[in-house]
């Protein structure tokens, strides 16, 4: 059930021209952002071969496109997931998943699973595109793959917050509009704080992330992303059966 | 046609539910039997859909009791809602899909495997003719034919108790007879209740009728007790009209 309510969300993603736009405008962005790094690096290279202990390829290009992406996806990930609950309230298609022999949870985890798999093809370019230089240099694979971790714990977090919005109203633009508040508003707390202990760093995904970012693998951060998604697709889940309650 | 002896399909007890301090639904007791038809007739804001919203689970009621084929909705809804086909007041319809690929969803979504599905939509198609639109995508066809694919979807998993809520609303005439052969068809089998505000519809379709007012079943009974309501063999409408209590 779970793949097929993951199935219909992700095919009805693909099925909108706005999707192709912002796939191919993204990689636009994407690609632009990898040659300019790219030639920046060879340039400065003959310098960084005389110091020692100089950042190498990986550090100065992956890391970079890695934050690129996230900061990206957290403007993005809000135009996805508000379409998926709110669309169906508004168009009223509600009543076919709640007349169905489908739980609450096995709707809210299948359009999790559609939309992160959706992301995973968005953000799939930035992985692919380091890999290719591996052609012609060695590559920092740990901090790829923690970067690569990172990322997939991240998105799950945008999504599970977007669709708990979703799950709130019947307009889609309201629900863009209020995912992207917090997770703006979340970022934004947590580079105004000036002090290190600062409890609005615990409380963004960014700030989470910046760990996975220079390869660090911190269980708390993994902890903190777990417990992020899982709270809002909890919130989700019961918003929805709510709904059987008041109608 | 029904009779006192085929089994019960689905038993609404004491159904209670209020909007706000609003009573919508005030004690509702309904039982509908395999191979019977029953209309549920009421004027607008009766708390037909209401009623039907709850037998089908989108909505919970405050106090009351529904089973299907022998399963408590509201104890194991998953196992309940497997014997059920609803399509509410208006139709629950993905636009962007094709209507095959509609059909298929709705029915794997309530259970049934890949080839299962392919088989039972290839049937439903062709008795809810829609065989002519299957690959046409649902949000460019006609309000009469987008009606049709709601119905489709209601019964496409056979289930036991279908509901349909209004079915025949903006149907053309050729349509509406259509659709209300097809109903009689789906009665014979399976177990089906309707709500319509249209006595012809009772009349053309139903074994058996009742008649909501103000949240409260006021009258149930077969077509023909209707018409002879009060030991008149008035009109259907004067009777409905008399039960109801607006002055005929």
């Amino acid at each position: 059930m779970i793949r097929l309510i993951a199935m219909r969300e992700l095919r009805s993603l693909l099925g909108q021209p706005a999707t192709w736009f912002t796939l191919a405008l993204l990689q636009f962005i994407l690609a632009w952002f990898f040659l300019a790094r790219l030639e920046a690096f060879l340039e400065i290279q003959p310098q960084l071969a005389e110091v020692a202990n100089a950042p190498g390829v990986t550090a100065a290009l992956a890391a970079p496109m890695f934050n690129l992406i996230t900061l990206l996806l957290m403007m993005l990930v809000p135009m996805f997931t508000m379409r998926s609950l709110a669309e169906e309230r508004r168009n009223q298609t509600l009543p076919l998943l709640l007349a169905a022999p489908v739980s609450a949870a096995d709707i809210v985890l299948g359009k999790f699973i559609g939309l992160f798999f959706f992301l995973i093809l968005l953000s799939g370019s930035v992985p692919l595109m380091i890999y290719s230089l591996s052609f012609g240099t060695a590559l920092d694979h740990g901090l790829l793959l923690a970067n690569l971790a990172g990322l997939l714990l991240l998105m799950s977090s945008f999504v599970a917050l977007g669709l708990y919005v979703s799950a709130l109203t019947v307009q889609p633009v309201v629900a863009a509009i209020g995912a992207l508040a917090i997770l703006v508003g979340l970022w934004l707390a947590d580079i105004g704080a000036p002090e290190n202990d600062s409890p609005w760093h615990a409380l963004s995904p960014l700030h989470h992330f910046e760990a996975f970012n220079t390869g660090l693998l911190d269980s708390g951060d993994v902890v903190f992303f777990v417990l992020f998604s899982g709270v809002f697709l909890l919130l989700a889940m019961r918003r929805l059966n709510n709904n059987r309650r008041y109608g | 046609m029904s009779d006192s002896h085929s089994e019960i399909t689905l038993t609404a007890r004491k159904l209670c539910r209020r909007f706000g301090a609003r009573l919508v639904v005030d004690d509702v007791s309904l039982e509908l039997r395999r191979g019977e038809v029953l209309g549920l007739l009421g004027h607008n804001g009766a708390g037909k859909s209401t009623t039907l919203q709850l037998l089908s689970g989108c909505l919970l009621p405050d106090s009351g009791e529904i089973e299907i084929c022998g399963t408590q909705l509201l104890r194991q809804p998953l196992l309940a809602k497997k014997q059920l086909g609803y399509l509410p007041e208006i139709p629950p319809l993905y636009r962007e899909m094709q209507v095959n690929r509609y059909l298929i969803f709705a029915a794997r979504l309530h259970g049934m495997n890949a080839a299962r599905a392919s088989a039972a939509v290839a049937d439903c198609l062709h008795r809810c003719g829609l065989e002519s639109v299957r690959h046409k995508r649902i949000g460019t066809l006609s309000k009469g034919y987008q009606q049709r694919v709601g119905i489709a979807q209601a019964i496409v998993h056979a289930p036991d108790v279908i509901i349909l809520d209004e079915p025949t609303v903006g149907l053309d005439p050729a349509q509406i007879r259509d659709i209300r052969g097809l109903i009689r068809e789906l009665g014979d089998r399976h177990s089906v209740l309707i709500s319509t505000h249209l006595l012809a519809e009772v009349e053309s379709m139903c074994d058996r009728v009742s008649i909501l007012h103000q949240g409260k079943v006021v009258f149930d009974g077969t077509t023909a007790t209707l018409a002879a309501f009060g030991g008149t063999a008035d009109s259907l409408e004067n009777n409905f009209l008399r039960i109801t209590g607006v002055a005929a």
